[in-house]
């Protein structure tokens, strides 16, 4: 199925609002997407997964991407379908402020991790997640470090995160003949 | 196996703490384990302790400069990951290769799953208890080292492939010297199968354990040889045909349940040892027909400013299966927004489902059979 025909089909069965913005692969974008509506992703991640025409029963990716400018975030959902061997970009634009959107681990398992692992780095919240803790990062971590506005933390525990130029302890220790000339001549 | 039920009101739970270190996790790996004596209640990995921010790391670098950190995402299969890099950004910038970088990509590619595979083969015949293959199959891994370090410079974190092509070509005599490999290579995976894939104490071991099947590895996401044990022919090879893949003839093979259940432990390792045979078998082609295309014509016409607009999702079967790279840029030097799938990720997460029921013991040979490294799944 193309693209056009996917979004149609979403469109026909779930109501116009819900899918809006298609863009075919053109220009900067190298794979067909189409915008969805936050709050009712888990309803057409059902419809992608249980309509017979679509049958989209793989979900390779879940990205979340931060947009300070538009005060927005995204989130990206590539799926495949086995069967029917075709595939669909859906993304979600959700407030920087508060984002937060269902989840869809109910219809694709796989999402369970990948979302968590969203949680963990930008901070949107996926409502009805089972167990939405913080996946790479320890529990106690400040911040998503994906965000764009992210500043690490100096210490964490009193480990530092931060080290000396390791080529500048060099040269203190052994310092170069160029730079100990350049030293006495400062000197003079 | 999802349904445990114990008789015994008695029965007190205990909780195992399995890792970081332990040997059988492939990397740092934990997992909280409760058990009711041998018997696995639930095991919950905890994972992060390899990540290194990768994807963060890639806002910072130029495109091409982010190479060699690519390299860092699965260092036991590294090729893999600089291609999904590169076909990322090609796929972006709209740069088209060469034929003949292609199949040095292939060549190179398909050379790093046979010495992936052997590092997953003898590792996990070791976990459950037999030590001998492993010594056998990094003997083989080292000849493939040995050629992959003259053909790069690298044994490990390889850094070979560039956006637009490869950074070397063929060094003068190499595809004899890989030919004689493979014409090693072939009857040592005979002699491997004799030892361990058909040893009547392994399939004891391994059969029917653990059984992962198609719709659950669908839902879960597995890929790759985790996918295919299970019964779903699908291989981005030969269903995408991706690179020089459609010229070259080769068979996918498929989990068929020979000793149990399709999709248990045993099939998954059979395959591995399968697929080796099938990269040979692609290898073999691959040499004769690089000399189709001219010498030294080996990266493509790039621009000068690397600065593109746009999004680009591409994927690569890697060892480990699907492996994707979605990359966002915005005008600037540096990508604006880099994110890696890995199959060890998505197999990571199945483990907790399918923990239930399982003894103690089964579970590292689940982990095992999975393939997981830990590299991969904390990026």
């Amino acid at each position: 199925m193309k693209a056009q025909e996917i979004f149609e089909r979403v469109r026909a069965k779930l109501g116009d609002e819900v899918a809006t913005n298609l863009h075919e692969q053109a220009g900067g974008d190298r794979d067909a997407w189409f915008q969805i509506e936050p709050y009712r992703i888990e309803e057409v991640a059902s419809l992608l997964k249980t309509d017979a025409e679509l049958h989209f029963d793989y979900l390779e990716c879940i990205t979340g991407i931060d947009f300070p400018d538009d005060k927005q975030i995204h989130v990206v959902y590539h799926v495949y379908s086995y069967a029917k061997k075709h595939r669909i970009v859906l993304k979600c634009m959700l407030d920087r402020e508060d984002p937060a959107l269902p989840t869809v681990s109910s219809v694709w398992p796989t999402a369970n991790w990948q979302e968590r692992e969203c949680f963990d780095l930008l901070g949107v919240l996926f409502d009805g997640h089972p167990d939405l803790r913080r996946l790479l990062l320890p529990d106690d971590w400040e911040g998503h470090p994906l965000r764009k506005d992210y500043t690490e933390a100096d210490e964490y525990h009193g480990i530092p995160t931060v080290r000396p130029n390791p080529i500048e302890l060099f040269a203190l220790r052994v310092p170069s003949k160029a730079g100990a000339d350049a030293g006495a001549k400062k000197e003079s | 196996m999802s349904e445990v039920v114990f008789a015994n009101e008695m029965d007190e739970e205990m909780t195992l703490n399995m890792g970081p270190h332990h040997p059988s996790t492939h990397g740092v790996l934990r997992f909280i384990v409760k058990s009711d004596g041998e018997i696995i209640r639930k095991a919950i990995p905890d994972v992060g302790y390899l990540h290194r921010s990768i994807e963060k790391i890639g806002e910072r670098c130029t495109y091409p400069g982010y190479m060699p950190y690519t390299d860092r995402v699965d260092y036991v299969a590294a090729m893999f990951a600089n291609e999904c890099w590169a076909s990322a950004c090609e796929k972006l910038m709209d740069i088209a290769v060469p034929k003949r970088a292609q199949y040095l990509r292939v060549i190179s590619c398909e050379l790093n799953r046979i010495s992936s595979h052997m590092i997953a083969l003898g590792a996990m015949a070791m976990d459950v208890g037999a030590i001998t293959p492993f010594p056998w199959a990094l003997r083989e891994r080292e000849r493939i080292n040995d050629l992959i370090e003259e053909l790069c410079g690298a044994r490990l974190t390889f850094n070979y492939h560039r956006i637009g092509g490869v950074s070397f070509d063929l060094p003068k005599g190499w595809s004899d010297k890989a030919l004689r490999f493979l014409d090693m290579f072939d009857p040592a995976m005979e002699e491997f199968d004799r030892l361990i894939t058909n040893n009547d104490i392994y399939i004891k071991r391994l059969a029917n354990v653990a059984v992962i099947s198609a719709t659950e590895a669908k839902d879960w996401g597995l890929v790759g040889p985790n996918l295919r044990a299970s019964g779903v022919s699908w291989d981005l090879r030969k269903d995408d045909g991706y690179s020089v893949y459609p010229e070259l003839d080769f068979d996918v093979p498929i989990g068929k349940g020979l000793v149990g259940t399709v999709g248990d432990s045993w099939d998954r390792f059979w395959l591995r040892c399968r697929e080796c045979c099938e990269s040979s078998k692609i290898l073999r082609q691959a040499l004769v027909k690089i000399d189709e295309h001219p010498e030294d014509d080996i990266l493509g016409k790039l621009p000068k400013k690397l600065k593109p607009v746009g999004e680009a999702y591409a994927r690569i079967e890697s060892a480990r299966g699907d492996m994707g790279c979605y990359v966002v840029g915005r005008g600037a030097e540096e990508p604006y927004r880099v994110r890696f799938r890995t199959g060890s990720f998505t197999a990571m997460g199945i483990i907790e489902a399918k923990s239930p029921g399982l003894f103690v013991a089964d579970l590292v040979a689940l982990i095992a059979s999975l393939d997981v490294v830990a590299p991969e799944i904390d990026r």
